[in-house]
């Protein structure tokens, strides 16, 4: 089982929330859309959310589901009352610049799956 | 709060925050009387150091208090007094001569944060504890202060056990025909800030009630859902009401328009009447009531245009749910 650590090592993922220890989380599956009704539809518990969304309303998305952590691409910042409510909620919100596409791909050979 | 760049550092979470006054707010609430040791072993002014070197090694003990005959706190003897004399080789004197009589003493009414503070501004690593007519009562050490803190705290959790304990069995233990429980929150329109706590809070409440972790997930999507439509498409926002019994939850979200022109139209996957603006931030895909039908077992949509919307929700839990969820939460 993949866990958070070493997600964040292979993506080179800048960390926006507290630290914490991400080799205790396991991530068993991923999912991406930028629409959030999709994603309250088509997320699995304990996954990784790829998206471009920034914005706060991801944060109270990824607690009613109960998500692993969300990758934020395109280099897209969210503001500091956002990254304040995911600690709030024990979310991890990462960062990376590449796009959603690159991104599931490189997920996808560390061998995380979309739920059948 | 965050500063204006987002990078990695420590943030304090609530909880933790939350933990940390809670320990100062027990060291202002716990009296030193709570947490001294009262069963003193105190030596009479005119013992030899030789004594006190045999009680120190037999009761393992580095310090003790001296009174007069009629209990007033006189000096102390530590083990560097001790250290002193056998450097001096002279256990054949009394204590008289090597106790400390310069003493800072605590009264057993303060708080254990004032004996915190002269533990910090003298350096001892005890205190007297004498009443107002300067007799010795008892002895507080940081170990003391620190084991009734940890005493205290376990208190703490104890009663939030009991507090979720008694949330979980409150259908059993208040006897109606029909025990319900009902949440209200106001939601505002447009107010995307604090977009989905109203349902966050909805799930949290349910998962104290005992209610399963599908149950809490079902009900949350669906009036996560119904709250993002409050915000998003009313003209003044509306109400959240959610009814929670033994055997169903019943959720209504209401508002006071503009209405829905045509619902069928609106149920339709992939229909939405939402704004560009809206849009961006990824509401808006047309399937909010698609997600609600999905999660919960009944459903009903009415609205008048220009008046208000009106939907009612219901989650049917089976007879033993709430007490046998809890049950099974707990093995």
């Amino acid at each position: 089982m993949i866990n958070l650590a070493a997600i964040i090592d292979k993506l080179e993922l800048k960390v926006l929330t507290a630290e914490k220890d991400f080799s205790q989380i396991s991530v068993k599956k991923g999912y991406t859309s930028d629409l959030l009704s999709c994603v309250m539809a088509g997320a699995p518990n304990s996954s990784i959310w790829v998206t471009l969304q920034a914005h706060n309303n991801i944060v109270a998305v990824a607690a009613l589901l109960e998500l692993s952590a969300i990758i934020i691409t395109e280099g897209a910042t969210p503001d500091p009352v956002t990254i304040h409510k995911a600690n709030e909620e024990g979310i991890t919100l990462l960062q990376t610049e590449q796009n959603s596409f690159h991104t599931v791909g490189l997920l996808w050979e560390l061998g995380i799956r979309a739920e059948k | 709060m965050a500063t204006n760049s987002p990078q990695r550092k420590r943030i304090i979470s609530d909880q933790e925050a939350e933990n940390i006054s809670r320990v100062e707010e027990l060291a202002y609430e716990i009296k030193v009387s709570e947490v001294m040791t009262s069963d003193l072993i105190s030596f009479s002014p005119e013992i030899t150091m030789q004594e006190v070197l045999d009680v120190f090694r037999q009761k393992r003990i580095s310090g003790a208090p001296i009174v007069s005959p009629v209990g007033d706190l006189i000096g102390i003897i530590s083990m560097e007094d001790l250290i002193r004399c056998l450097i001096d080789k002279d256990l054949d004197s009394t204590i008289n001569k090597y106790m400390t009589t310069r003493l800072f003493t605590i009264l057993p009414t303060d708080p254990v944060i004032e004996a915190s503070k002269k533990f910090v501004s003298t350096n001892f690593g005890r205190l007297p504890v004498v009443d107002k007519d300067h007799k010795l009562v008892g002895m507080i050490t940081k170990g003391d202060i620190n084991r009734g803190l940890l005493r205290a705290l376990e208190t703490d959790y104890q009663e939030e056990e009991i507090r979720k304990y008694r949330a979980s069995h409150l259908f059993e233990d208040i006897e109606s025909d029909r025990t319900s429980l009902i949440l209200r929150y106001q939601i505002q329109q447009g107010n995307f800030d604090i977009g989905g706590q109203a349902s966050s809070n909805i799930k949290r409440a349910l998962i104290r009630l005992g209610a399963s972790k599908q149950i809490a997930r079902r009900c949350g999507i669906a009036i996560y859902e119904a709250e993002m439509n409050l915000i998003i498409h009313t003209t003044e926002g509306g109400v959240l009401r959610v009814e929670i019994e033994p055997h169903q939850i019943s959720i209504d979200a209401y508002d006071y328009g503009p209405g829905i022109k045509d619902v069928d139209l609106a149920m339709k996957p992939g229909y939405s009447t939402a704004s560009d603006a809206v849009r961006e931030m990824g509401f808006g895909a047309g399937m909010g009531l698609v997600n609600i039908s999905r999660c919960v077992d009944q459903m009903k949509l009415e609205s008048v245009w220009g008046k208000g919307s009106r939907l009612k929700m219901r989650l049917f839990l089976d007879s033993e749910h709430i007490t046998q969820e809890s049950e099974n939460q707990k093995s």
